[in-house]
């Protein structure tokens, strides 16, 4: 297992935001945590990301424990993680301290062709538009070359037709860098759409009500029966009527 | 001549009309019109004390300035990183807010005498506190996020005070620059006319004791406004900067 989740157990007060949370991560998934807002998922992947420390239970990647946050593991945040007085170039390049400017150069040239953003690397984010500044975020986690993707919510403040694209982006560069990712979403389409498993959490206390296994091959036919059926059964698992 | 430039420069011309034509209905008046002023900015010119007293008070106003800075900034740094030093100091900053730094003026004159120092320190005081606190503040207000992303990437804590902690509050310490700068320069008038005998500040007073010239009374007044609107404009030119433009509200 690459991230092992052992008896997780967070308490904010008196409230319990985690409760005894036990799941492992292989090598190179792509993990969907899944859950209405409060149930404790971002809390999780703050713990894995080493912002948080549990009341109870340990998170370990490759055998040791997360004691704090660590390079080798990057967080994207919503856009507005980007550094907004860093040019692209800059934000993209902010990890690469210790690399000769040479190398240094290389590496951000290759991470703004991966992610289409040739032709911006001077503008500031302020002249960017949502999902470009969130392109340069994922651009930047990548580019110190981790071996996991922490990703909270991440395109949740786009718009619904660039969100589309932002996934289908994320998925190609998954593929190309073979990360193993955990993406929290409270968007049940998403997680169907992207993951190999998707963890669906209930609410206060948090907990793991389900893992359900996505077993489509990308790219995925979003109008197929498999995915209608397991976007229904993840529907049904949350409680919720699949009707508006 | 575009609108922009002409409307100020119509308000201008009006005022010093209706300055012009006020002191002529009042001949028994001591002050001065404005063509009056103007020679005696002139006279000030040819003596040869226009550039020494201009460069006097600025002379004074950045040492004491730029002393308060290199100490104001690592400070505010210090205190809105750490909290325990901010509960123990804040109180105190806050009990010295009010005091207007004038009133050091007796306590400078006693530890530093009358002289340039004097000056000095009641400019730095005068300085130093809005810059501690702003920098202070400015470091509440960062976007927590920003500091998580920095720690993620595990940059050595001098670059994260260079590249992530002073870039964030750049655009609220500049303002707060300004503001300081602005203080600065009201004070440096004030600490003149008690504590030195050169500067715009004892210009003034000067003229009015040495027989009531009120034209350089005026003059030394109008010498002032003009100086303390070039170093605003030159504080504000740094509110343009790219890497701070995304802390001020889209234009």
């Amino acid at each position: 297992m690459k991230v092992q989740f052992s008896g997780i157990s967070m308490r904010f007060g008196a409230m319990d935001a985690l409760q005894d949370v036990n799941i492992g991560v292989e090598e190179g998934e792509f993990l969907c945590i899944l859950g209405p807002s409060g149930c404790g998922k971002s809390t999780l992947l703050n713990i894995a990301g080493g912002f948080l420390t549990p009341s109870k239970g340990s998170v370990t990647i490759d055998g040791e424990t997360v004691t704090g946050p660590d390079r080798r593991r990057i967080f994207v945040f919503q856009e507005r993680g980007v550094f907004p007085w860093l040019t692209v170039e800059g934000n993209i390049g902010f990890g690469l301290f210790d690399l000769p400017e040479a190398e240094r150069r290389q590496r951000i040239a290759q991470y703004v062709h991966l992610v289409g953003l040739e032709g911006f690397e001077k503008s500031y984010p302020r002249e960017l538009s949502g999902g470009m500044k969130q392109r340069v975020e994922v651009a930047r986690a990548l580019a110190v070359n981790p071996d996991v993707l922490f990703l909270d919510e991440p395109f949740g403040a786009l718009d619904s037709i660039t969100r589309l694209q932002m996934r289908s982006e994320l998925l190609r560069i998954w593929r190309a860098e073979k990360k193993t990712v955990l993406f929290v979403t409270h968007d049940i389409e998403e997680s169907v759409q992207l993951a190999d498993r998707v963890v669906v959490m209930s609410a206060r206390p948090g907990r793991i009500r389900r893992v359900v296994d996505i077993d489509i091959a990308h790219p995925r036919d979003l109008s197929s029966r498999r995915y209608i059926e397991l976007r229904d059964l993840i529907f049904g698992e949350i409680g919720l009527a699949h009707q508006v | 001549m575009s609108r922009s430039r002409l409307l100020p420069l119509t308000g201008i011309l009006v005022a010093l009309a209706a300055w012009q034509i006020a002191v002529s209905s009042h001949p028994a008046s001591l002050i001065p019109g404005p063509f009056v002023v103007a020679r005696g900015i002139g006279e000030l010119a040819a003596r040869g004390l226009l550039v020494k007293y201009v460069v006097a008070s600025l002379f004074r106003v950045t040492w004491g300035y730029l002393t308060a800075f290199v100490i104001a900034i690592p400070l505010g740094l210090a205190l809105g990183l750490i909290r325990r030093g901010e509960m123990a100091v804040n109180p105190i900053l806050q009990l010295l807010r009010p005091i207007s730094p004038l009133a050091w003026i007796p306590i400078a004159i006693l530890w530093f005498g009358v002289g340039d120092i004097s000056a000095i320190f009641l400019i730095f005081l005068a300085s130093l506190l809005p810059l501690t606190v702003a920098t202070m503040n400015a470091v509440h207000n960062i976007d927590p996020v920003h500091l998580a992303a920095a720690r993620n990437f595990g940059i050595p804590l001098r670059a994260r005070i260079t590249r992530v902690l002073v870039p964030a509050i750049l655009p609220q310490l500049i303002v707060a620059m300004r503001i300081a700068l602005g203080v600065a320069w009201l004070v440096v008038v004030a600490a003149e006319m008690i504590a030195v005998n050169s500067g715009l500040g004892f210009l003034i007073v000067d003229a009015r004791n040495a027989g009531n010239r009120y034209d350089l009374v005026i003059a030394g007044m109008v010498l002032i406004g003009l100086i303390g609107i070039i170093l605003d404009l030159m504080m504000r030119r740094m509110e343009r900067l790219d890497s701070v433009r995304w802390g001020y509200a889209a234009q």
